[in-house]
C-alpha cells in the first residue's frame, strides 16, 4: 500500500516539504518513505502511522498534540540520542527511530497493564508509598528506577562536533512571524544590525498555517509583502531553525543553531514569539487523533496532510471556526464545531462555516474521546449539553469521527520575557497572563503581548521595532502609529475549558499523565499553591515545561481555593526554553597554552611535558619507558656535576618605587627594608586568615627596585592581591607583572660555575664577590641578565633570568658551554625530587588553603616585630595557640616498601592525624624520603607514624630532621 | 550576561570581573580584640541594598569601586578606588602612636 498517498493532499499544499525527493526511514524496525522536508512525525502520519509514543506513567499510545514541538508526546530515540522531537526533526536517509517508554513494542506494549493500576496511584505516590515499612524503598527502587528516566542513554555514543559563535546587534527579534517581521523591518530602518531569528524554517510563524479570514488568501499575501521587505533590508540578518533559549542579564541571549551555541549580545530585544495553544480537558484527550486546532493546519499546510476523514471541532474562539473551514477545505468532513460558549463569535468565519452546511453546536463541548482497541485512535466522540462552566447534562451522544480538534485559547509564549524579567499579570477581560511591565532595552509585540488581530499584531510589531531601534541608539524615524490596548485578545481564549470526567483519564498534563482530580487532589492533600503543587504533583515538570498546564495549574488552585487569578503568578520560568544538549554547553572548549621560549629545545631533547597551570614544562627528557631512569639521572647530574632546568615559568614581578621596601614588608611575613642592594631574600605570603598561599624570592637590585618572584601558579593571585591592597594604602610603587617577558634557567650543580663563567665573563661569579643569595645584573653570552645564587635544589646554582626574546639563546649558549662538563637539562620531576632531599616546601603541594607558617614548620620566615603584614594578625593568634599538626621530613629506610602516594594517610589508632604531601625515592640519599603532617606529639625526630597506602597497607615512617641531604647547607653556598 | 562599566576598559562582560567583596574598614590590627578581628576576616556583612563592593578586572588586573544593589542585581555606580581612598594608609605597632 502506498499510504503515503493516501493520505497527502494535492500540492500546493505542503509548503515545507519538497515532492520531487523522497527520504527512505526506519522507524520501529519498518522503514517508511517520505519528502525532503517532512518531520518524522509527518512522515508517519502521512504513511497512516499515528502512534509514536507511548507515555511517562500509564503507557498510553500517544501521537502529535501540536506539530509545533511544544509538548511530550513525540519524543523518540534517534539512534544514540534520546528525546528527539519527531514533530520538530527532519527525516534523512537511513534514520533509524524508535519509539520510547514501552517493553516489548511500541505497537504492543507489555508495561501497557499499568494504566489499570492508576487509581491505586494517586498524587503524591511516591510520597505516600514506598516508606512503611522502613526497608521497602529498597526493594521497590529498583522497579521504580527501571520504568524512571525518559529515552536511553549509549554510553558508548560517539562524539558529535559542537562549536560556540559571538555575535552582536543592535536589535534582535526572537520570532519572525508578523509582529517579529513587522519589528525587524522597521528596526532595519534605523541603519542598525539586526538579528531576526525563529525556529521555525521559514519566516512568517502563524501566517504559514493559521486562516486569517474566510477566503484565506490574506495570510499568503501579508508573507509575500513581509518576506520581501525582509530580504531587501541589507542589515537584517535572518537566522531560521534557530531557537532563543535563554535572555540573561543585560540582553545576553542564548541562540541554538543545529550544533552552534550563538552568545548574543543585543542594545535591544524585541520578543515576538507569539502564543501557544491551550488543550481542552476531556476524557481521553490523549488519543492519537486529538490534536490542537493548530497542529491540524500546520499538518494540511506544512506537510500536506489530511489529518482525519471525519472531525469535531472544540471551540471556544473564531480560530476553531478557522479550523473547520481549513478542514473542510483539506477533504475532511466536519461533523460539527462544537462551541463551548453559549453563542458562537462574531464572525464572518462563522458564517462561512454555516454556507459550508457545517453544523455548529453552541453551548455544548466534547466531554469524552472514544477509541479504538488499545487506545490507538479517536473513533468518536461524546458530545453533551453545558449546564454551567466545566459541567454537562450528562446525556451524552455520540458522533463518529476520527480527528478532534481543539481550539480553546492561548497562552502568550512568554518564557524568554520571563527570563528577561518581564512582570505579567492575569487579565480577566481576556482570560491570560498579559504582559504588564519590561525590564529596560526590551520590547514586546504580537500575541506574546496579547495582540491577536492582525493589523494589530503589523502595528505592534512596527511600533516595537521602533522603539527599540530607537532605545539601541539607531536613526529612528517618526514614531510609527501607538497601537492600541485591545488588539482582539478578547473573546480568544476560555476560562475553564476543563469538563473533568467521572471515570477519569481528563488530562490537564500529558507529560506527567495528571488528570483533573490529581490536581484536586494535590490541592485537597495541602498544597494549595502553585509552586507547592508543581512540586508535589509534578505537573509542568515534565518535557513541555508546562507549555500546557502552567496555566490550568493556577486556574485549578483559583477555582478549588476561591483566590482571585489576578493575585496569582504562574509558576517560575526559568531557562532553558528548550533543552540543550551538553555538547551545547561545552562546544569547543579554549584552553590557553603557555609556551616557554625554550619550548622548542626541550622537544628536540626528547622531553616529556606536563601541565603546570597554563603552561607545558618538561617533566623528564626520555622516553615514557625509562621514566624513573631518567629522573635518578637527572637527579645524579646535578648532585654530581651540572644540569639546567627552564624556570620561565616562574612568576615575576618588578616593584619599584620609593616604598618599594615597605610594601614588601605589608605583603610577605619578612622584613625587607635592610635588605641589602645586591641581596635576595625569601618570602612567604599569607592572606588575611593567616594561611600560606605563596613564596618566592625578593631581590634588590637597586635602593627602590626589588625584582619579586612567585609561584608559577600564584603570580597571577600574588600580582592582583598587592593591586588589591595598593589600591588602598596608596603607597608609592609601581607593581609590574613581568612572568611573561622573561624567560629563566638553572644552571646547578658543583660544575656550574665553571660552565657560567664561560659566558659570563665580565661579573666576578667567584663566592666572595657573588655569593649565596647575591644577585646581580650581568651579561650572559651577550644578553642582559638578571643573576640570583638560590639554593632550591641544593646546589651551588645559578637563575638567570633574560628577556623572554632572548631565552633560546640562552638556552643554547649555556648547553654549548657546558657541552664539556657533560651539562644535562633536567625536569620538573627531578626538581621535585632534588628540593624535597633539601626538605624544600613547595606551596599548594606541601601546604593547603588552612596551612599556617607553624604548621609549614617555618617560624624562622615570620617577622614578629613587624607593625602589620597581611595575615599577621591572624598568624599572631594562631602562635598563641597549640598546633594541630605538623609538616615533618620523614623517611622510610625499609627498600621493600613502595613510595607513599599524596594524600596517602597517616593514621594513628584509627584516628586520622595527617597526610603525605611529597614523597620520592631519592637516588641520592638512597631511601624513600617525603614530607607529612603528623600531630605534633608525633613530630620529633625519631618518631615513628603509620601511613596506610593504597589497598589499605600500612606502613612505617620515621620522622628525621631536614634536611635529608647536606644539613649545612655547603654545597649551595660553595 | 551581566555588562559591568570598568572605569579603565569601559563596558565588558562580567566573566572579566571577580568581585572581592563588600568595601570594608579593617579594624586596627594591632589594638583590635581577637573577636574583632575574626568577624573582619571571616564575616561578611551580605546586606540585602546598595553596597560598595571591590571588582577587579581581570586581563588588566584593575581594581575599583562597584555601587550594587544585592537585591536587584543592579549596578548604580562604578568609579576609581582613589575616590574612596586618598590618603597613604600607616599602620603603628602594637603600643605605638594611633594608625593615621
Amino acid at each position: 500500500m502506498s499510504a503515503a498517498e493516501s493520505q497527502r493532499l494535492p500540492a500546493p499544499a505542503g509548503l515545507l516539504i519538497d515532492r520531487s525527493r523522497r527520504i527512505g526511514f526506519n522507524f520501529e524496525g519498518r522503514r517508511y518513505e517520505g519528502f525532503a522536508g517532512d518531520t518524522i512525525a509527518s512522515a508517519l502520519i502521512a504513511n497512516g502511522h499515528w502512534l509514536l509514543a507511548r507515555s511517562f506513567k500509564y503507557r498510553r499510545p500517544r501521537s502529535v498534540l501540536t506539530m509545533a514541538g511544544q509538548d511530550g508526546n513525540t519524543l523518540v530515540q534517534i539512534g544514540a540520542e534520546p528525546n528527539a522531537l519527531a514533530d520538530r526533526h527532519p527525516i534523512a536517509e537511513g534514520l533509524m527511530v524508535h519509539g520510547q517508554n514501552y517493553d516489548g513494542s511500541l505497537e504492543h506494549d507489555r508495561g501497557a497493564w499499568i494504566e489499570m493500576f492508576g487509581r491505586f496511584m494517586p498524587v503524591g505516590f511516591y510520597y505516600k508509598a514506598f516508606f512503611k515499612p522502613k526497608g521497602s524503598w529498597k526493594y521497590w527502587e529498583k522497579f521504580i528506577r527501571a520504568r524512571a528516566g525518559l529515552g536511553k542513554v549509549d554510553l558508548h555514543a560517539h562524539h558529535d562536533y559542537f562549536d560556540k559563535e559571538y555575535l552582536f546587534a543592535d536589535v534582535v527579534v526572537i520570532g519572525g512571524g508578523p509582529a517579529g517581521m513587522a519589528a525587524a523591518i522597521e528596526a532595519a530602518k534605523a541603519g542598525g544590525e539586526v538579528i531576526l531569528i525563529d525556529e521555525n524554517p521559514q519566516l512568517g510563524g502563524s501566517l504559514l498555517y493559521a486562516r486569517f479570514d474566510q477566503e484565506g488568501a490574506r495570510a499568503a499575501a501579508v508573507t509575500r509583502e513581509l518576506t520581501a521587505a525582509v530580504a531587501a533590508a541589507k542589515n537584517i540578518r535572518v537566522m531560521t531553525d534557530t531557537t532563543c533559549t535563554g535572555w540573561f542579564a543585560d540582553n545576553w541571549l542564548a541562540l541554538i543553531s543545529g550544533s552552534r551555541l550563538y552568545k548574543v549580545r543585543a542594545k535591544a530585544v524585541v520578543q515576538a514569539a507569539g502564543s501557544i495553544e491551550q488543550p481542552a480537558v476531556f476524557r481521553n484527550n490523549d488519543v492519537p487523533g486529538v490534536m490542537l486546532g493548530s497542529a491540524a493546519q500546520r499538518l494540511i499546510r506544512f506537510y500536506g496532510i489530511r489529518p482525519g476523514k471525519r472531525a469535531m471541532v472544540m471551540a471556544s474562539n473564531a480560530d476553531g471556526y478557522a479550523v473547520a473551514l481549513d478542514l473542510a477545505d483539506a477533504g475532511v468532513e466536519v461533523g460539527g464545531v462544537v462551541d463551548i460558549n453559549p453563542q458562537p463569535p462574531q464572525s464572518p468565519l462563522v458564517e462561512a462555516v454555516l454556507r459550508r452546511g457545517i453544523s455548529i453546536m453552541p453551548g455544548h463541548a466534547i466531554t469524552e474521546a472514544l477509541h479504538s482497541l488499545g487506545k490507538k485512535h479517536v473513533v468518536g466522540a461524546h458530545i453533551e449539553r453545558m449546564t454551567g462552566e466545566g459541567t454537562t447534562d450528562g446525556k451524552a451522544a455520540r458522533y463518529e469521527c476520527d480527528l478532534i480538534c481543539m481550539s480553546v485559547g492561548y497562552t502568550p509564549a512568554a518564557q524568554t520575557l520571563y527570563h528577561a524579567g518581564a512582570k505579567f499579570r492575569y487579565d480577566h477581560a481576556s482570560n491570560m497572563y498579559r504582559l504588564e511591565a519590561l525590564p529596560a532595552h526590551a520590547f514586546a509585540a504580537g500575541s506574546a503581548n496579547g495582540a491577536y488581530d492582525l493589523d494589530a499584531v503589523l502595528a505592534e510589531g512596527r511600533h516595537a521595532g521602533w522603539a527599540a531601534a530607537k532605545d539601541s541608539g539607531g536613526n529612528a524615524g517618526t514614531e510609527p502609529p501607538k497601537p492600541a490596548r485591545d488588539q482582539g485578545a478578547n473573546g480568544q481564549t476560555h476560562p475553564w475549558p476543563v469538563f473533568p470526567h467521572p471515570k477519569g483519564k481528563d488530562f490537564v498534563d500529558f507529560d506527567e499523565d495528571l488528570t483533573s482530580k490529581d490536581l484536586k487532589n494535590g490541592i485537597a492533600d495541602g498544597y494549595d499553591n502553585p509552586e507547592l503543587l508543581k512540586r508535589y504533583s509534578t505537573i509542568g515538570m515534565g518535557p513541555s515545561q508546562g507549555r500546557h498546564s502552567a496555566v490550568a495549574n493556577v486556574r485549578f488552585v483559583a477555582r478549588q481555593t476561591g483566590r482571585d487569578l489576578a493575585a496569582m503568578a504562574v509558576t517560575t520560568q526559568r531557562p532553558p526554553y528548550r533543552p540543550e544538549k551538553f555538547g551545547h554547553l561545552a562546544g569547543r572548549i579554549f584552553d590557553p597554552a603557555r609556551r616557554t621560549a625554550m619550548h622548542h629545545r626541550h622537544i628536540e631533547a626528547g622531553a616529556r611535558m606536563m601541565v603546570a597551570g597554563t603552561w607545558y614544562r618538561p617533566a623528564y627528557y626520555g622516553t615514557k619507558d625509562q621514566r624513573d631512569q631518567s629522573i635518578r639521572e637527572e637527579v645524579l647530574a646535578v648532585r654530581n656535576n651540572v644540569g639546567l632546568i627552564d624556570v620561565s615559568t616562574l612568576g615575576g614581578l618588578d616593584v619599584r618605587g620609593p616604598d618599594a621596601a615597605e610594601f614588601l614588608n605589608r605583603m610577605y611575613t619578612f622584613t625587607y627594608t635592610k635588605l641589602e642592594i645586591g641581596r635576595s631574600r625569601y618570602v612567604l605570603m599569607t592572606d588575611q586568615s593567616g594561611a600560606v598561599v605563596d613564596d618566592g624570592v625578593a631581590c634588590r637590585f637597586q635602593d627602590e627596585h626589588f625584582y619579586v618572584t612567585a609561584t608559577t601558579g600564584g603570580v597571577d593571585a600574588v600580582y592582583r592581591t598587592m593591586l588589591f591592597w595598593n589600591a588602598q594604602w596608596r603607597l608609592n610603587v609601581d607593581i609590574a607583572n613581568v612572568t611573561a617577558a622573561y624567560a629563566g634557567v638553572n644552571i646547578a650543580g658543583p660544575r656550574a660555575r665553571e660552565v657560567l663563567e664561560k659566558v659570563c665573563q665580565g661579573t666576578d661569579l667567584s663566592p666572595t664577590a657573588f655569593p649565596y643569595l647575591g644577585v646581580r645584573e650581568a651579561v650572559v653570552a651577550g644578553i642582559p641578565a638578571r643573576l640570583l645564587r638560590v639554593g632550591f635544589v641544593g646546589e651551588l646554582g645559578y637563575e638567570i633570568h633574560v628577556p623572554a626574546s632572548q631565552g633560546e639563546a640562552l638556552w643554547d649558549a649555556l648547553m654549548e658551554a657546558g657541552r664539556d662538563a657533560g651539562i644535562r637539562p633536567f625536569g620538573v620531576e627531578a626538581q621535585r625530587c632534588l628540593r624535597l632531599e633539601k626538605g624544600h616546601i613547595i606551596i599548594g603541594q606541601d601546604t593547603d588553603g588552612l596551612t599556617t607558617p607553624f604548621e609549614a614548620d617555618m617560624p624562622w620566615a615570620v617577622a614578629k616585630k613587624k607593625p602589620f603584614y597581611v595575615g599577621g594578625r591572624s598568624v599572631a593568634i594562631q602562635n598563641a595557640r597549640p598546633l594541630s599538626r605538623k609538616l615533618v621530613g620523614f623517611e622510610i629506610t625499609d627498600k621493600s616498601v613502595p613510595v607513599p602516594e599524596e594524600c596517602h594517610l597517616v593514621v594513628r589508632g584509627g584516628q586520622l592525624t595527617g597526610r603525605v604531601t611529597s614523597a620520592v625515592m631519592s637516588p641520592t640519599v638512597d631511601r624513600i624520603i617525603g614530607l607529612a603532617y603528623v600531630a605534633p606529639d608525633q613530630s620529633e625526630p625519631g618518631q615513628t607514624f603509620d601511613i596506610r597506602i593504597d589497598g589499605g597497607r600500612m606502613i612505617q615512617g620515621t620522622v628525621v630532621r631536614l634536611p635529608h641531604y647536606d644539613p649545612d647547607g655547603k654545597r649551595q653556598e660553595m | 550576561m551581566k555588562i559591568i562599566n570598568c572605569p579603565l576598559n569601559g563596558p565588558r562582560n562580567a566573566l572579566e570581573f571577580v568581585c572581592a567583596g563588600e568595601v570594608r574598614t579593617m579594624p586596627d590590627p594591632a589594638r583590635c580584640s581577637d573577636h574583632e578581628w575574626a568577624d573582619y576576616t571571616f564575616l561578611e556583612n551580605n546586606t540585602a541594598g546598595l553596597v560598595k563592593e571591590w571588582w577587579c578586572h581581570v586581563p588588566s588586573s584593575y581594581w575599583f569601586i562597584a555601587e550594587r544593589n544585592t537585591v536587584t542585581d543592579e549596578i548604580t555606580r562604578t568609579y576609581p578606588a582613589g575616590e574612596l581612598f586618598r590618603e597613604r594608609v600607616e599602620f603603628a605597632a602594637a603600643g605605638e602612636g594611633e594608625k593615621k
